[in-house]
């Protein structure tokens, strides 16, 4: 068929399920076999579950195949594109059949994610044609002001998506105000949240959009010199932000005098970071461009009135940009339309753990977090209970179960106790223990710890000390007190957000979940079964058949028994390791 | 904290015993000189230079950071201090592949702990290590941005995902496989060649 295309995903995640290979495959065929159809790349749309992912568009409709690997992507060629008939069992989504996954598409507003997995982030016709430099030419076009600009943010009531929240139109005005003759812009691209890619997506799936946003932001500033701050560990968004950078420069929207505005200079370019977590705290990424030690400074002086070499400087997320040129071609109202009282639009979240459709979603503020994990999430993984959530990573804290609930704002979420953060949402079941989740927290943030404060320095150390503690048996009466004298001391004597909210995994997880503490510290057993050190193994005597291979790699001689005769394992020998639990054939060993 | 130690008694010795500055004495410091020609003189380029230091050497030699001071004016000190906050700088040599192993929190949720201790039983090797045949460095990371497809591991640009224990182990069989073959093949060609 002439108007057919055949779309494969080839986002980070994508090409990890081997999306690079079907595209080789189908490439190779359509040469081979002389077919007729257009092969066309894109990035990510969040269907992360489903990878690798191929959409087929003819002129019957539109067709998403999940799951597809080389013998798939055969059979999808020979079936749909050659007899015209659709592998309706491998097919995810389509305007044909009603799909299995309706819950989650319907559940989602797409303004951020507007174009992921639906142009080639590689190619400025296709961000072009789906309305992309709309908004700055509607902005050439109509003269509109900057200040006019900063209004209709500050009406959208967009609040900056990096995780602190901040409303962005005020952010600007400050910026604005400065009447410095340098200013510079910067996107925070270093997605430190261990557990969350939203921006990875955004950048590799749409990074005109980005430069759209910065641009406007520059112009609403008066910036004339930008930098996208992104973290080294995301190679193909670099690369694609690199060829989006060449493109806009050849269009113009990217030089001087842009769009014809007398005066509007502005160019921008890539800083890649090089592994510190706290360099996306803003004063730390400043020092880090500027090429030392990503140490934060004292603020104020705010970066937006000494920032960047000394110069007022604008900072902000790479969502928060993303937002920008929908938000100024459709309207503050249009935005302000989805979301609460005080937390408007629509916010991203990176689903991740024990779910069912881990992948990126964009809801609209307001949404509740159980239908988040069921009604798009479709649930735990194996239909497990379902125990908590972490929300804004290692600077944030758990929601249990029965908060679920709770609605997402900013608000809302920071009564918790923990904080929306950027939108890392790692859903935890049963198997997960709370305990050890909180040691991981601070053993990323004793490890990330720039070293400048005592308390986040040496705090998130003694604290870690003691969680280890706890986790391998020898915990004491007092250690929960110890813990959360300690976790308000750091909270209080550190100088960044970092060691600021460092505590807040174990705050959270000694609130919701002081039992499990309890019983680590006093009956030594891990509720969940995860903490090695506080497991029981237990031979169960119906089922061993006396095979030996178990005895045979015990590190410890600690089981016995006769061939063909049920083992025994000598609780004073056992260390724990698991091996012969790993091992069994039966499931003749028990751990509890 | 983001501030590594050297042990300093061990490193003395170690260079008292071989009596040369370990493999950095082999460093050909000609491939820095493109590089600083690029960034001299331009402010905040200590990093940058840094970064394409690691990708000529796949490490920072000692001899090449005070070659770089000497050209450029900047501190051993500030090179030294800024090679060892950011996780990405390598003070080592590092074997031909680096096993960049995920512990960021999706992946820690499914138990990529595990993962990790059966790989470093097949490969006999620590966090951090060398295999012996300078074939593998094996690296703790934070977060490669592939969480759906937790627990994840990436090896060269190529990244593993939904990994098991027996899973990362094949990967790695894989690898030796194919190295031993081009070794072999490299042998028989320079036999054949004389
Ligand atoms: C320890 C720490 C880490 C942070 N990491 C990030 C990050 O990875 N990405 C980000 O956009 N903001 C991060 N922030 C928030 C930034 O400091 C800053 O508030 C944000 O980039 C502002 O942009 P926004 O107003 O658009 O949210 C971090 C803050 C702290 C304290
Ligand atoms: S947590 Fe492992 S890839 Fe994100």
């Amino acid at each position: 068929m002439a108007n057919t295309k055949v779309i494969v995903g080839l986002g980070s995640c994508g090409i990890a399920a081997g999306a690079g290979k079907v595209y080789d495959e189908l490439l190779r065929i359509r040469e081979a076999d002389n077919l007729d159809f257009e092969l066309k790349k894109t990035s990510c749309i969040g269907m992360c579950f489903k990878e690798p992912l191929v959409e087929i568009i003819d002129d019957t409709g539109s067709y998403l195949y999940g799951e597809v690997d080389i013998k798939k992507a055969d059979e999808i060629l020979e079936k749909h594109i050659q007899n015209f008939s659709p592998i309706k069992e491998y097919i995810v989504k389509s305007d044909k059949y009603e799909s299995v996954y309706k819950n989650y598409f319907d559940g989602q507003v797409k303004i951020t994610l507007r174009n992921c997995g639906n142009i080639n982030p590689e190619s400025i016709d296709d961000y072009e044609e789906s309305g992309g430099y709309e908004a700055i030419k509607k902005i050439g076009n109509e003269r509109i002001s900057a200040n006019e600009i900063i209004k209709t943010i500050l009406d959208s009531g967009l609040r900056g998506r990096g995780g602190g929240g901040f409303p962005t139109g005020l952010k600007w005005k400050f910026a604005n105000n400065n009447r410095s003759k340098d200013k510079y812009i910067i996107c925070n691209a270093d997605e430190g949240d261990p557990g969350a890619f939203m921006d990875r997506s955004v950048l590799e799936g749409d990074p005109h959009s980005e430069l759209e946003g910065m641009i406007i932001g520059a112009y609403s500033i008066g910036a004339t010199e930008g930098v996208i701050y992104c973290r080294a560990e995301y190679p193909l968004a670099i690369k694609r932000l690199n060829i989006a950078i060449i493109q806009a420069r050849e269009r113009g929207y990217l030089g001087k005098d842009i769009l014809g505005i007398e005066g509007f200079d502005f160019d921008l370019y890539i800083k890649e970071g090089a592994g510190a977590f706290v360099c996306g705290e803003e004063t730390a990424l400043i020092a880090s461009v500027e090429g030392e030690r990503g140490m934060p400074r004292k603020r104020p002086p705010f970066p937006a009135v000494s920032g960047l070499w000394r110069k007022p400087t604008n900072i902000n997320n790479v969502e928060t940009f993303a937002n920008i040129p929908w938000i100024i071609v459709n309207g503050a109202l249009a935005y302000a339309k989805y979301g609460t009282e005080k937390s408007k639009g629509t916010k991203v979240f990176a689903l991740t753990g024990k779910i069912k459709n881990g992948g990126l979603v964009e809801v609209p503020m307001g949404i509740t977090i159980k239908d988040i994990i069921y009604k798009l999430g479709g649930g735990i993984i194996g239909d497990k209970k379902f125990k908590a959530v972490q929300l804004g990573g290692p600077s944030g804290g758990c929601i249990p179960e029965y908060l679920s609930h709770t609605i997402v704002d900013y608000d809302s979420v920071n009564a918790t106790g923990a904080i929306m953060g950027s939108g890392g949402m790692v859903v935890m079941d049963e198997t997960t223990c709370m305990v050890d989740m909180a040691r991981f927290f601070l053993e990323f943030t004793c490890k990330e710890s720039c070293g400048k404060c005592t308390y986040c320095r040496v705090g998130t150390k003694r604290m870690l000390e003691i969680l280890t503690r706890i986790t391998q048996g020898e915990g004491k009466d007092g250690d929960i007190e110890k813990l959360e004298e300690l976790a308000y001391q750091i909270k209080d004597g550190s100088l960044c957000g970092l060691g600021q909210t460092a505590p807040n995994p174990v705050l959270t997880t000694i609130k919701y979940f002081r039992d499990e503490y309890e019983a680590h510290i006093r009956d030594k057993k891990c509720p969940s079964v995860y903490c090695k050190k506080l497991l029981t193994y237990e031979i169960i005597e119906e089922k061993c058949t006396g095979c030996m291979v178990c005895k045979r790699g015990c590190p410890t001689k600690a089981i016995t028994g006769e061939k063909k005769v049920p083992h025994i394992i000598h609780q004073e020998l056992c260390i724990q390791c698991g091996d012969c639990y790993s091992k069994c054939k039966f499931d003749s060993i028990k751990v509890f | 904290m983001r501030i590594e130690r050297i042990n300093k008694k061990e490193y003395t010795q170690e260079k008292a015993l071989t009596g040369i500055s370990s493999p950095e004495s082999i460093v050909d410091l000609k491939l820095i000189k493109p590089l600083l020609k690029k960034y001299k003189g331009k402010k905040g380029n200590l990093i940058p230079v840094l970064q394409g230091t690691q990708n000529i050497y796949g490490f920072i030699p000692e001899e090449a950071m005070l070659f770089i001071a000497r050209e450029t004016g900047i501190q051993v000190s500030d090179m030294y201090g800024v090679a060892t906050f950011y996780a990405q700088f390598r003070l080592k040599p590092v074997g031909k592949y680096i096993i960049k192993m995920c512990h960021g929190t999706a992946c820690h949720v499914q138990n990529v702990k595990a993962v990790t201790e059966d790989l470093q039983n097949f490969l006999g090797i620590k966090d951090g290590e060398t295999t012996p045949d300078n074939i593998f460095t094996l690296e703790t990371v934070a977060c490669l941005g592939c969480c759906s497809l937790a627990p994840v591991m990436m090896i060269g640009d190529d990244t593993h995902g939904k990994l098991s224990g027996k899973k990362a182990v094949d990967v790695i069989k894989e690898f030796r496989r194919k190295e031993t073959l081009s070794q072999k093949s490299k042998l028989t060609e320079n036999i054949s060649k004389n």
